[in-house]
């Protein structure tokens, strides 16, 4: 186990590199370089010079690339084209704000669709069943801006019950935080429920149809129990990766949430940075993303590891 | 109803009302729509009693459901576009990679796990910020990531075909890589790839929804259905519905294609059992 432990542990590590190449790659390689982009059309050709010597520009890529990487690890982002200000200063306290929503909506979402996955499987066609596949295929079909819509006109409008931009800032106390985060925080569940429900109720179904729980039902066991003690801890496996994915995919919906209710978070600055064409800022930002991304699946798929008994114990 | 000699569900039928409408449109919009894509008739966000409209005014005075209408053709086409240019080059390796295999294989599936390890929309985001947008740019980077998706799934569908009979037979004809793509693996593996197709539009079409949402995707002046949502999001605060129209027009159009998808999936399901 530990092997595997390893292999994957290194795996993921190999992933996160061959992102930040990418990401690198994507930014330096193509056509327009940070010098050009800086000084825009007061551009000359002894400016852009003087500029390219003083950030190093003329280094070969690779050697430019490990410089960028040591100094990330180092928490040295690099700095904002638009404003020349140090980029972790201004990622610090949105990045804070981007994983307090997402931890709000995960915090809802998980425990609430492994339930209601599981109440589906226990009756398996029933009507409830069927109800949450007819929510699959909306929650599928509708962007998240429709749904964050249709909330704010519902919830916040009509019935105002929660405010309908969600400005955080860093002197509110939890209950405060937790109020305006509110709508944003259930789009992002009705999102991202509807999938990690229809997969839990699959694994769990998938589990059911095996010969021991036949053998469950048979020695008369109630629905519930053979459920719960004997077909859940063996459909844990692929419910974990569900719900990994679909955190991991909560980290890519909140960009667009986050442009919906105007709350500062990293989604937003990375938004603005791709229409300023601020390179920098972008890299930075897409590292951070696509490394929890990487870093999720990978936590994934260790806890599915570990969740299989027969890998659990030494032979 | 049938179809292709199979009875059509009532989800399909209804998938595919939608689908013809969105098409229908797409096409006649400069002959139904009452006013021009641009045309400014009235005040901001009128309702549709006091302006005489459909669906009211939008955020500068326009006609919603005429530029609803352009926004169809603009939207629609440049997905179909996309999601077109994303299969060409999805099935071109993917069935390149299936039939000569060896090192071929190896270096595009590499590629492939490369390209998915980031969130689609992250990548895209970083090409936007260097090429800029413009609307060739968000073809060409939407269709080169979703293509990854096509290298998988035409990869796994070739792979079953390349070990029969009549693909061997070809090959020892010493017919060239190129033939025995579009002549033997094509027609095979088209089937599972059509319902591929009406999936990966859901998703280019939404991509593009979401991008022209945050503002860097089909820009100004073209009418585009993420676009107006945002423009008409405003409205939202003191109670209006203006960016829910566009919103559910992209909602709806999504819902038609996943019922017609559905519906294909299922007949081919029963094909096989």
């Amino acid at each position: 186990m530990l092997a595997l432990l390893a292999r994957r542990l290194a795996l993921g590590v190999l992933t996160i590199l061959v992102t930040s190449v990418l990401i690198f790659a994507g930014t330096e390689v193509l056509p327009g370089d940070v010098a050009t982009a800086i000084l825009g059309r007061s551009a000359t050709p002894e400016s852009i010079e003087s500029i390219r010597k003083a950030m190093g520009l003329h280094d070969p890529a690779p050697v430019r690339y490990v410089r960028w990487l040591t100094n990330f690890l180092q928490g040295d982002l690099g700095t904002s084209l638009a404003n020349g200000r140090p980029i972790a200063q201004q990622i610090a306290s949105r990045l804070g704000n981007t994983l307090f929503l997402a931890s709000v909506a995960a915090a809802i979402a998980v425990p609430l669709s492994i339930i209601l996955g599981v109440m589906a499987a226990i009756r398996a066609n029933g009507l409830f069943d069927r109800a949450i596949s007819v929510a699959t295929l909306v929650a599928i079909s509708f962007p998240e801006f429709f749904i964050a819509y249709v909330l704010i006109i519902i919830v916040a409008v009509n019935l105002g019950w929660f405010p309908s931009l969600a400005s955080i800032s860093p002197v509110m106390d939890l209950g405060d935080r937790l109020y305006v985060v509110a709508l944003p925080a259930l789009t992002l569940v009705m999102v991202v429920l509807a999938h990690m429900m229809r997969m839990t109720r699959a694994s769990v179904i998938g589990v059911m149809s095996s010969p021991y729980i036949e053998m469950a039902v048979l020695k008369g066991l109630p629905g519930w129990r053979v459920v719960v003690q004997h077909a859940l801890p063996n459909a844990l496996a692929p419910i974990i990766n569900v719900v990994a994915l679909n955190l991991a995919y909560l980290i890519v919906g909140i960009i667009v949430v986050e442009v919906v209710f105007v709350y500062p978070g990293m989604g937003q600055l990375m938004v603005d940075a791709v229409a300023k064409r601020d390179v920098p800022v972008v890299q930075a930002c897409g590292l951070i993303f696509a490394g929890t991304y990487v870093g999720l699946n990978m936590i994934a798929d260790i806890l599915a590891i570990f969740s299989n008994p027969r890998l659990r114990r030494p032979r | 109803m049938r179809l292709f000699g199979q009875r059509l569900s009532v989800a399909a039928t209804i998938g595919l009302v939608i689908i013809v409408v969105n098409i229908l449109a797409a096409v006649l919009a400069p002959v139904v729509a009452p006013y021009g894509e641009a045309d400014i008739i009235g005040d901001v966000w009128d309702a549709p009693e006091t302006s005489q409209t459909v669906f009211g005014l939008d955020n500068l005075g326009r006609d919603m459901f005429s530029r609803l209408l352009y926004g169809a053709r603009t939207t629609i086409t440049i997905a179909l576009i996309t999601t077109l240019l994303s299969f060409t080059i999805g099935c071109v390796f993917g069935f390149a990679a299936a039939v000569a295999g060896g090192w071929l294989d190896m270096l595009l599936s590499r590629i492939v796990d490369a390209l998915m390890a980031i969130p689609t929309l992250i990548f895209a985001l970083l090409v936007l910020s260097v090429l800029g947008t413009s609307i060739p740019v968000l073809i060409g980077t939407i269709a080169v990531l979703d293509s990854t998706r096509v290298f998988r799934l035409s990869r796994a569908v070739a792979m079953n075909i390349v070990p029969l009979e009549y693909v061997e037979a070809a090959r020892l004809r010493g017919e060239g890589l190129a033939w025995v793509m579009r002549r033997e693996v094509l027609p095979n593996a088209l089937p599972p790839l059509i319902a591929e197709f009406g999936l990966r539009f859901c998703f280019t079409f939404l991509f593009i929804a979401a991008l022209s949402f945050l503002g860097l995707g089909i820009q100004p002046p073209f009418a585009d259905w993420g676009g107006m949502v945002r423009d008409n999001a405003q409205a939202i605060s003191f109670g209006g519905i203006a960016p829910l129209i566009p919103a559910a027009a992209i909602a709806i159009l999504t819902i038609g294609v996943n019922l017609v998808v559905d519906w294909i999936l299922s007949i081919h399901a029963a094909r096989r059992a």
